[in-house]
């Protein structure tokens, strides 16, 4: 019907399935953090690192590219090893966490502040497809800036170091995958819950960097003033950081773990631990988002 | 007729408070009101029948499908117009009328021409590339509507549709809720305090009390009945015979105070037969009124007795 024939007529078409619907979600978000430059070309900007790591695997493995700036030798002083693809994925975490920091406190306080929820809502569209269509925006973009790219590297090593690379390594290969996942997932939970409950977005995006930063800070002092290690269950990325030196290393690790997640000698808590602490850091973001998320707000 | 809405001992309850108190009802118009004062139960009403609200006992209806089990059906069958502001602030107009279409499961092209026609159907064609903070309060009631039937529901729930409107925005507002009504695709709920906009728009008002039933009439049934219910003035010595004569015609009469009576007349005697008997019988009828029961009678009423019954 054109637009000029301003009446109103059912609708009898067919319908999109309800399994994909929430992916509308990180659709439109993607368009309308698309229009922000600055997130733009900090986007881009994330995948400098990767590109260099990737620049590097490829002169290691070009003797005369290393010939023909000087340095023929050098490929000796460069190994593409555990420390090489925790530090990838330590750097791309960290800049993940400022990603986090900047788009998720946008995600659900407008339509919080606006109460948008209860049209999302009053549609075929459950709470549970809504968080997961916010989380599938921080979701996406966080991945293609940490295990895409770690797994594209590895490939990499793999394709030119040869296939018996790969196999003799594919744990560091697993060990990226989940360890960025498990961080994705952590980080993702918490910048929802945040903007929830924050409907001022600064505030929101500065209370992310305060609960891994300040919190660590306060776990620190904990350890000092109670000369215990059970202050890092504060400390975010020092339970990241020990679950991932696990899975890079196992148990007889012999780094203390990636850049930016550095977990102190002699002080690393046990695995369980680590686990439980961030199980419990969802649990609690899960129920600040069941909390919220509701078609209206009741007052008792 | 298969009940649009069947409130079956619906009750709701916000910790120990009582909202919504065992409320039955079969609702079968095109058009519903919604009526009752402040903090009624009506809002609560509709967000309950969304799924808003976990019902605390009974259950209700939409279609037949039970809102507790079949919350998501129920939602595909509706659309929403809430009575508060709720839109997405940085998105155009259009734009967010497409998001609500293709949440509703509208594949995208649909969404979009579906989009573009509500907004020219609203009234707000020119502005749809706006950003929606940027609206006057009447065009964001507008895009409201907009959102609430670009997917093509089939019960559309209106929530003080008029809220915050100046006359013509409201006139315009009424106007686009008759023209939907009468096109007959869908039915409306339509919830306010405005006795005007439910007289206006309705054909059967549901008004609550207190999170209670406390009246439930057909307005058309209404209407006709009052046609048949006369007040008259009567001046002349055969007040007794003239009402006797009334009466065998199947006249139901009440005499009253100096000279007043009240009739109601059986179907097919036109009123100038009445005339006709008081000449007949020498008696003068100075004053005839029709009576007029107003739905702001009706609601009095209900707010004096709340016994559910009219």
């Amino acid at each position: 019907m054109a637009v000029y024939k301003k009446t109103y007529r059912p609708y009898d078409g067919g319908l999109t399935s309800s399994w994909t619907r929430f992916l509308t979600i990180p659709r439109y978000a993607f368009e309308d953090l698309h229009r922000s430059r600055f997130l733009t070309i900090f986007y881009i900007a994330t995948f400098i690192y990767p590109l260099i790591c990737a620049l590097i695997i490829y002169v290691q493995h070009n003797v005369s590219a290393l010939g023909l700036v000087g340095v023929p030798g050098a490929n000796r002083l460069i190994s593409i090893n555990v420390t090489f693809f925790m530090s990838v994925l330590g750097w791309q975490s960290m800049l993940a966490l400022f990603l986090a920091a900047f788009i998720g406190p946008g995600q659900v306080s407008p339509d919080l502040a606006n109460n948008a929820l209860s049209l999302y809502l009053a549609r075929p569209f459950s709470r549970v497809e809504y968080v997961l269509g916010k989380l599938s925006v921080l979701v996406i973009l966080m991945s293609l800036m940490t295990w895409v790219p770690g797994l594209l590297l590895f490939g990499l090593e793999g394709y030119l170091e040869g296939f018996g690379w790969m196999q003799d390594n594919a744990r560091l290969a697993f060990a990226f995958f989940a360890g960025a996942w498990l961080w994705i997932v952590v980080l993702s939970l918490l910048a929802l819950a945040l903007s929830a409950w924050v409907k001022w977005k600064p505030v929101a995006g500065a209370l992310m960097f305060g609960v891994f930063f300040v919190a660590a800070g306060f776990g620190a002092a904990i350890n000092v003033v109670q000369r215990t290690k059970w202050g890092h269950l504060l400390n975010i990325s020092n339970l990241v950081g020990s679950i991932w030196l696990r899975l890079f290393e196992g148990d007889a690790h012999t780094t203390n773990g990636a850049v930016f997640f550095r977990v102190a000698q002699g002080e690393d808590l046990p695995l369980w631990c680590c686990w439980m602490a961030l199980a419990a850091l969802c649990l609690v973001c899960l129920y600040m988002l069941a909390r919220k998320i509701r078609g209206v707000e009741v007052v008792r | 007729m298969d009940p649009v809405i069947e409130l079956d001992g619906l009750e709701v309850r916000f910790g120990e408070r009582i909202i919504l108190n065992r409320l039955k009802a079969a609702l079968t118009g095109r058009s519903i009101g919604l009526l009752g004062p402040n903090g009624a139960g009506k809002s609560t009403l509709i967000n309950t029948l969304l799924g808003f609200h976990k019902p605390s006992a009974g259950t209700a209806r939409i279609f037949g499908r039970d809102i507790r089990t079949h919350a998501r059906e129920v939602r595909s069958l509706v659309g929403y117009m809430p009575e508060n502001d709720a839109f997405i602030a940085g998105m155009s107009g259009v734009h967010f009328v497409r998001l609500m279409a293709e949440l509703a499961g509208l594949p995208r092209e649909h969404a979009l021409e579906r989009a573009h026609e509500a907004f020219f159907y609203v009234g707000l064609g020119e502005v749809r590339y706006r950003a929606l903070g940027t609206y006057s309060l009447g065009m964001k009631q507008a895009a409201k509507l907009a959102q609430a039937i670009a997917h093509g529901p089939k019960l559309l729930f209106l929530d003080e549709p008029t809220n915050g409107l100046d006359p013509p925005a409201r006139v315009r507002m009424i106007q686009l809720i008759q023209e939907i009504r009468d096109r007959g695709d869908l039915h409306l709920i339509l919830s306010s305090h405005l006795l005007r906009d439910v007289e206006e728009c309705c054909d059967e008002v549901l008004i609550l009390k207190d999170g209670k039933v406390a009246a439930f009439c057909n307005l058309e049934e209404e209407r006709r009945a009052n046609r048949r219910f006369l007040e008259i003035e009567t001046r002349g010595e055969a007040n007794g015979c003239f009402l006797e004569a009334m009466e065998k015609l199947g006249c139901e009469t009440a005499p009253g105070a100096q000279g007043r009576v009240k009739l109601i007349m059986p179907d097919g005697l036109e009123v100038r037969r009445l005339y006709q008997v008081a000449a007949e019988q020498n008696v003068q009828i100075r004053r005839l009124s029709h009576k007029r029961d107003s739905l702001e009678d009706i609601f009095l009423k209900a707010m004096e007795t709340a016994n559910g019954r009219l």
